[in-house]
Formats: C-alpha cells, structure tokens, sequence
C-alpha cells in the first residue's frame, strides 16, 4: 500500500518543530506502524536525510516507549494496544496519516515524535513503592487475596507508563497513569500500610505537572491496557480519606 | 536528587532540559482543609459536594414550582409556605434566607474551584495537537461544561432579577409569585432566554450528576452502570419540568385571563390574588 505521512520534525528541545510530508510507497499491510516507520527511515537514511526519531524497545506492548499521536488518537485507532501493535491493515490504502508526539506542558518534546516522560517518575518517586525492603517472596497463600482483589490490583498494574492517558486528556490530565500507580500497591494488602501517605504524595507530586480530571473518560478510551477510570475514583476517595485518617488507628479495621 | 542527577548523567545522551512545574509546591504549613481545597483532587471534591446541593435546589425548586399548573392560590400560597418555614423557632423567611445564603456559598465555591482547575488545565495542556484529537469518549456536554456553566450563572442573575427581586420585570408586584411570573413568561424574548437557559442547565446537570460520583470516589461495580441512568433521569427531568413553564405561559396552558383567581384588565393583569376560598370564607 501507499500512504501519505504528515510527521513532527523537531531537531532539539529548544529548537521549534514543524509537520513535515513524507511519501511512503510499498508498505506491506503487514507491517506494523514502527515497521512502517523504519521502512520510511531506511529510505531517509539512503537520502542522507535524518531519519524520524520515535521511542521503541519491546515491539510488543509491554514496555509503553512507543507512544505517539496517530490521527488525532492517542497510539492510533485501535483500541486496546499500543502504536507497536498497531497494523498498517488499519488503515486503507493511499490513506494520509498524522504524526505527532504526546503534547502536554509536562511532556516537552525532545527530539521529533520522543517526548520527555520523567514527570512520570517524580510521581512514582514519590510513593510509587513499598519503603521497607521485606526479604524474599514468601510462600504463596501465606496472606490470603481475594481474586476480585488480585485481579483489580493486577488490572491497575498494567500500566506501561506510555502516557496514551495524558496525550488523550483534554486537560492533560495525569490521573489514569497515577491512580493505576497507586491503586497497584493500596488495592493490596502490602499497600496498607503506606495506602494514604502514599495516595497524598503521589497525587500532590502529580498535581505539580498535570492537570486535573474533568471526567470524560478519554484516558480509558486511549490507554493501551484499557485501564478503567474506576481506578481514578479509587484515588479520590482515598485522597480525601487521607486529610481525615487518624494515622495511630491505622492498623484497626 | 543526587542520584537522580547521576541516574541523568548515564541514562541519557540528549540535552533533557527541567521540566517546569505548573504547579509549584507551595511552602508552609496551612491547615489542611486549606491544602486540600488548593489541591486539584480537594477542588473536584468540593465541585461535588457543592453539585450536590445546588442540585437538590434545583430539584425542589423544579418540583414545588409545579403548583403554577394548580392554579394562583396554590402557588402562591407555595411560596407563602417557604417564607413561614419553621416560622415558630425561627422568625418568618430566616430560614428560607438561611438556605439561600448557603445556597450562595455553595455556588461561590463551586465557581471559583471551576475557574481555578480551568486555569490549571490551561496551564497544563503545552502547545496543543495539529491535527485535532479525535475524541472517543468525551461527549458534547463534558466539552461544554464551562460554557453551559457560564450561561446558567448568568441566567441565575436574570432570573433573581426578573422573579425575586422584581427590577427587571415591569409588571413586577411584591409576593404575588403567580401574576408575576406569568407577566414575565408571556414575553416571548423573556420566554425564550428561559428555555435556552434551562436547556443549558440540563446539559450541565448531565455532565454533573454523572462526574460527581467519580470525583467523591463513588464506585462499586455493583452500581456503576445505574450512575448513567441516574444523571440522565435527574437532568431530563428537571429540564423538561423547568423548561415546561415558559411553554405553558407561551401556549395559554397557564394564563391569568380565565382564571378565577386574577382579574385582568385587558392584556394587563391586575392581580392575582382573589381566591375562590378566600371569598368564601368571610
Ligand atoms: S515498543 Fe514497547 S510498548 Fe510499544
């Protein structure tokens, strides 16, 4: 098939970017988007042209680098996965596709469609964990899990931190990725004990990025692990437990 | 931070410039019903909670004014009854003024955490897309909140000026709630900012009664799929209750002429308090 790009180019973080059209012939339906994109490259590369910088690692949509903006959708029209899963068979041919990086205040652009994700890891520095380092794995069923919980913990847990919710968001809102972070650890019973300064942290540090959730529900639509919104609400109950929490009582009920 | 610096140092080979907070972290101590209306998650919160109230004046309001379609004595009579509220504990209209002036702290509130989250969303979204995102999930009535927000605090003052406090309604005569409003409906132009107004205010109250439940954190499985039905109940209903007033006056449904309880003067309406009842007893 022969398609048309309409791509980002931008040399550096302080350099202004524009949309550049390249002509791409001879793409196989088979091929997956990246594929597509290193097949664009090769020929830039042959041209002496510098090729379309993207973020990729696993090409399986697991590690979340190759997030981009794919005609105005967050990782492009497919839903569930992410732009490394993503198969040219989804667009017709002679189709003319958009390329942008993720936009958001908190993401700048580095360098044309890679952005910089760091204010991810602030959040996730700031209570992303379990402080006390606790030995080896302990024999399984040694503390019981209810499945709807494992399953919920597991669900917020795949998060890949592509930042789909962020570049989706209107309001380039943080909260998909932050409650997913923070409901991983306080669905558990580990959490517990960290549960409402680690909700208080994470969402203070979150809130010094992104902006804040007006409740479309664009995240979910976008996320390449359909993580749900419920989790968000999840975090808003638990940011507003935390102002009134009697922290001494914690290990009771 | 000092091992984040190092963690810089080998983890990239690119210039990777700060990134600047929209937020700053504010320092000192404030107590923490302060830091937590300052933070985004507290505002939301407060937009609920304030949500809630408005909208259970929204919906008394809706459901008492009904009376319009029993006839003059019993709406004004309605309106009577709100002033005398708890009239031996408290004296007459206190308490009716009591929930009025919370009724106005919410709407404050709720305002101004509005325009504060506004602010920060704008500060937050960078430069925008080129090509225009292709929403999936955002509907007409989440998109437009601000601006159907805007269009009912206006519509609140119009109204407070045309039916409370009488100064934009010529034919306005103190306490005679039933002649008053329907001087002011039976002016098409009147009638008209009326519905728009309440069409508006179910669009808003759409979006509202759903987010709420979201930004409270109330989410159970269980009845997750009844939270839809609930806001699109709530806001049908109060917009088709609202907007059926300035219908009624339009079409005749509700008028003075050939109402036993008016006496009209042409097109001008005289009063509107000459109750059967009242005749007969002495
Ligand atoms: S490259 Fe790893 S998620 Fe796409």
């Amino acid at each position: 098939m022969h398609v048309k790009l309409h791509v980002w180019r931008q040399a550096g973080p302080t350099t202004p970017g524009t949309m550049e059209t390249y002509d791409a012939p001879g793409i196989s339906e088979e091929m997956s988007f990246l594929e597509m994109l290193d097949v664009v490259n090769e020929r830039l590369n042959a041209d002496g042209q510098e090729p379309i910088a993207f973020e990729h690692d696993c090409r399986e949509g697991i590690c979340g680098s190759c997030g981009m903006m794919i005609n105005g959708q967050a990782h492009g029209p497919q839903r569930g996965t992410a732009t490394c899963q993503l198969h040219m068979r989804k667009f017709q041919d002679g189709a003319e596709i958009f390329i942008e990086p993720w936009r958001a205040a908190a993401f700048p652009v580095l360098k044309d469609l890679i952005v910089d994700r760091s204010a991810f890891d602030r959040i996730v520095e700031s209570g992303g964990y379990i402080t006390a380092p606790t030995g080896a794995a302990p024999d399984a069923n040694l503390t019981l899990i209810p499945k709807e919980v494992a399953d919920a913990a597991m669900d917020a847990a795949a998060c890949i931190g592509c930042g789909a919710c962020v570049a989706a968001c209107p309001n380039s809102a943080g909260q998909l990725f932050t409650a997913a972070k923070i409901n991983h650890l306080n669905l558990l019973p580990q959490g517990q004990a960290e549960r409402y300064t680690r909700v208080q942290k994470m969402v203070d540090t979150m809130e010094e990025f992104f902006g804040s959730c007006t409740n479309h529900g664009e995240c979910q639509e976008a996320c390449p692990k359909d993580i749900s919104i419920d989790f968000i609400a999840y975090m808003n109950r638990d940011y507003v437990k935390a102002q009134l929490k009697n922290r001494k009582l914690l290990s009771q009920d | 931070m000092a091992l984040r610096e190092a963690d810089r140092a080998m983890a990239t080979t690119m210039e990777r410039p700060e990134i600047p907070p929209i937020n700053p972290k504010r320092g000192g101590t404030a107590p923490w019903p302060v830091t937590f209306y300052r933070s985004a998650v507290g505002k939301k919160w407060v937009m609920a909670v304030t949500g809630i109230m408005v909208m259970g004046f929204v919906f008394f309001h809706a459901v008492g004014n009904l009376k319009v379609y029993l006839g003059a004595e019993d709406l004004n009579h309605y309106a009577e009854f709100l002033q005398q509220l708890l009239v031996p504990i408290l004296p007459p209209t206190i308490a009716l003024w009591i929930m009025r002036g919370g009724l106005l702290v919410a709407i404050v509130f709720h305002i101004h955490s509005a325009y504060g989250l506004t602010r920060m969303n704008h500060r937050a979204n960078g430069s925008g897309y080129e090509q225009r995102r292709h929403y999936q999930a955002a509907n007409a009535a989440s998109r437009s909140m601000r601006w159907t927000g805007i269009v009912v605090g206006l519509f609140i003052l119009f109204h407070l000026a045309d039916l409370t406090f009488g100064t934009l309604n010529p034919d306005f005569v103190r306490d005679d709630v039933y002649r008053n409003l329907v001087a002011s409906l039976s002016r098409p132009p009147v009638a008209l900012i009326y519905i728009i107004a309440n069409i508006g205010l179910g669009i808003h109250l759409f979006h509202g009664s759903w987010s709420m439940f979201q930004s409270l954190g109330l989410n159970n499985p269980r009845w997750n799929s009844w939270r839809k039905g609930f806001a699109i109940g709530f806001a049908g209903l109060v917009m088709v209750i609202n907007v059926s007033f300035p219908i009624a006056v339009l079409t005749g449904v509700v008028s003075a002429t050939n109402n036993p309880d008016c006496v009209t003067d042409g097109s001008v309406i005289v009063d509107c308090t000459q109750y059967e009842n009242q005749e007969a007893t002495p």
